[in-house]
């Protein structure tokens, strides 16, 4: 009988303390999860009801709801542009970015070459210097080209990235040696063998580099802010912030300006939500 | 086998030819946008070039730093980042591994889970920003509403953003809840790497699950605790955006950042050399910290 009590009470004391566990994520998770509600619900609301719910739990409460934020966006300035502006700089930059990266990265993995180790070297040493600390000289740099005010100055700088050369490069290490020797026998040359053989397999660590990468420059605001003057080649996020900065702040359209950056990713991430966490993860094994 | 040397070293010299081929398109941008804008930043410290100028540009020896070292400014935004850096990192590592436990013991909803405390990753800085700027208005904002109901109307009275001593505080917590999805699925990879078994035994030993967390679970994420270490705190260096966009480096400096300082400075003022100075000190202290972590962390792995 004491034995069954004991047995009852410690699975009592389980039962409780997965409850409590379950109480704090919960709790956690609206941490996380409100202000990204918060955001997409005031979008929609009109302006008086923005201010006035944004202090109770109102503000998590759609009501009144109507685009008409949305369209004051899009009547107010040339959100089009933005978007396609960012379209095509973040979509250059992370198809682009694969191809180069990946290149340089077979180079290092796969071949012998003499000078290999010292330039690998350099380039894992880079991967230390923030991209912030150099902008200045950069700068002075692109001036010099007149590159100003263009999609090529946004998107040449960020096509090599030390990071993503390393990534591909121990992927490829890990690639057993036999899957390139028949081909070798066969007389192909290493960049048929790269693009035909190596490539195609190395889907997982192209995803993660390429999510990587999007998550990144989706939301890129230094360079952008410092390279482009006006809107005809401008992105998303300094355009926000031009907006952003505007008297007197409008705040349900900048909410519809703030939601429009953020749905696509948001939809890309639940749809593909597996590779998102794969290539995160994978960002970290190198310890 | 049948091969003679002439074949081995015309072999050898195709691997060579075809190596510097595949990896020049990389190497060329590398040394146009990484390598020698960071030897121009050196070479330019001891000029005085602007961005736009017509006077020519003239050497000035040691004048940028020795200006820099009396600019309080410059002092107050590297001592920000330092603060930033000493509570944002022990803080979002804790509250990782946290959320990484607590999702890796969690059977049902586990993906749920994930799912939200990752969300905030994908969301643009930008955006965080507006989002916050928001929240923490100090007569309507959510959040001294929520402290002042919570506490009786004790707390709730800050004015956050535009208080010199709760801006940066204010920056930080927004940059955690931004950041820690990321680390808690590097965290959650360490965590499958744990064998099961240890926890097993640990079980069968009658072990706590608080000695089991600290004699295997702990041991077993060093080398991941080392990686968000030393990544995060490389971040938190760069911090930029989010004060850019909601302080502008105000009130009084309080969230003024070494690399909102370089910018003003290059970009604003147009002072390039003197922008280039700061930015050589900035680099040489992010790599100084950086490598006291690395020898520091890998040292007490070999004493552990």
């Amino acid at each position: 009988m004491i034995i069954e009590k004991l047995t009852r009470s410690r699975r009592f004391m389980k039962r409780v303390s997965a409850l409590l566990r379950y109480l704090g994520m919960v709790t956690l998770g609206l941490f996380f999860i409100f202000p990204i509600v918060f955001l997409l619900v005031s979008s929609l609301k009109p302006e008086y009801l923005v201010a006035r719910d944004m202090s109770s739990l109102m503000a998590f409460i759609p009501r009144d709801i109507s685009l008409k934020n949305y369209f004051d966006v899009f009547n107010e300035m040339p959100f089009h542009r933005f978007m396609l502006n960012s379209l095509i700089i973040v979509g250059s930059i992370v198809s682009i970015g694969v191809l180069v990266n990946s290149m340089a990265a077979y180079a290092f993995s796969r071949l012998r070459w003499k000078g290999r180790d010292l330039i690998l070297g350099i380039i894992v040493a880079s991967m230390i210097i923030p991209f912030e600390a150099i902008s200045i000289p950069l700068l002075l740099e692109v001036n010099k080209f007149n590159w100003i005010d263009t999609y090529f100055v946004q998107i040449i700088v960020f096509i090599a990235m030390p990071l993503y050369i390393f990534l591909f490069y121990q992927f490829f290490l890990g690639i057993p040696e036999d899957i390139e020797t028949a081909a070798k026998i066969d007389g192909a040359g290493y960049f048929l063998i790269f693009f035909k053989i190596i490539l195609p397999i190395s889907k997982p660590v192209i995803a993660t580099v390429a999510i990587l990468n999007f998550i990144q420059q989706w939301g890129n605001f230094l360079w952008p802010l410092m390279v482009t003057r006006g809107f005809e080649v401008r992105p998303l996020p300094v355009a926000m912030q031009a907006f952003f900065g505007m008297n007197p702040r409008i705040w349900g359209d900048i909410m519809a300006f703030a939601s429009m950056i953020t749905i696509p990713v948001l939809i890309l991430f639940l749809v593909f939500q597996k590779w998102f966490v794969k290539s995160v993860a994978s960002s970290g094994i190198k310890g | 086998m049948f091969v003679n040397k002439s074949t081995l070293s015309s072999m050898a010299r195709y691997e060579t030819y075809s190596a510097w081929l595949l990896a020049a398109p990389a190497l060329i941008l590398l040394s146009l946008f990484l390598i020698i804008p960071f030897l121009m930043s050196v070479g330019l410290a001891f000029t005085d070039q602007r961005l736009i100028s017509p006077l020519p540009t003239e050497f000035v020896g040691l004048r940028n730093f020795i200006r820099l070292f009396s600019d309080k400014v410059f002092f107050k935004s590297i001592g920000n980042n330092f603060v930033f850096v000493l509570i944002v990192v022990p803080v979002q590592t804790t509250l990782a591994l946290l959320l990484a436990i607590l999702v890796d013991r969690t059977r049902r909803f586990s993906n749920f889970f994930r799912m939200i405390y990752f969300m905030p990753v994908v969301v643009p800085m930008i955006v965080v920003s507006v989002i916050w700027y928001f929240m923490y208005n100090p007569s309507i904002g959510l959040i001294n509403k929520a402290l002042g109901t919570i506490s009786f109307g004790m707390l709730g009275n800050s004015l956050w953003l535009q208080s010199e001593r709760a801006a940066l505080p204010a920056i930080m917590i927004l940059s955690i809840w931004q950041g820690v999805g990321f680390q808690m699925v590097i965290y959650l990879a360490g965590l499958q790497d744990v064998p099961q078994s240890l926890y097993e035994a640990a079980t069968v030993d009658g072990a706590s699950p608080l000695k089991t967390f600290w004699s295997i679970t702990l041991p077993h994420l060093r080398n991941t605790t080392i990686f968000i270490i030393v990544s995060t705190t490389i971040l938190a260096f760069q911090l930029f955006t989010q004060v850019k966009v909601i302080t502008n480096g105000g009130p009084n400096d309080a969230t003024s950042t070494a690399v909102l300082y370089i910018y003003n400075q290059g970009f604003k003022s147009l002072k390039v050399g003197y922008a280039a100075a700061a930015s050589v000190l900035f680099i040489i202290i992010v790599l100084a910290v950086s490598l006291i972590q690395r020898r520091y962390l890998h040292s007490n792995r070999e004493v552990g």
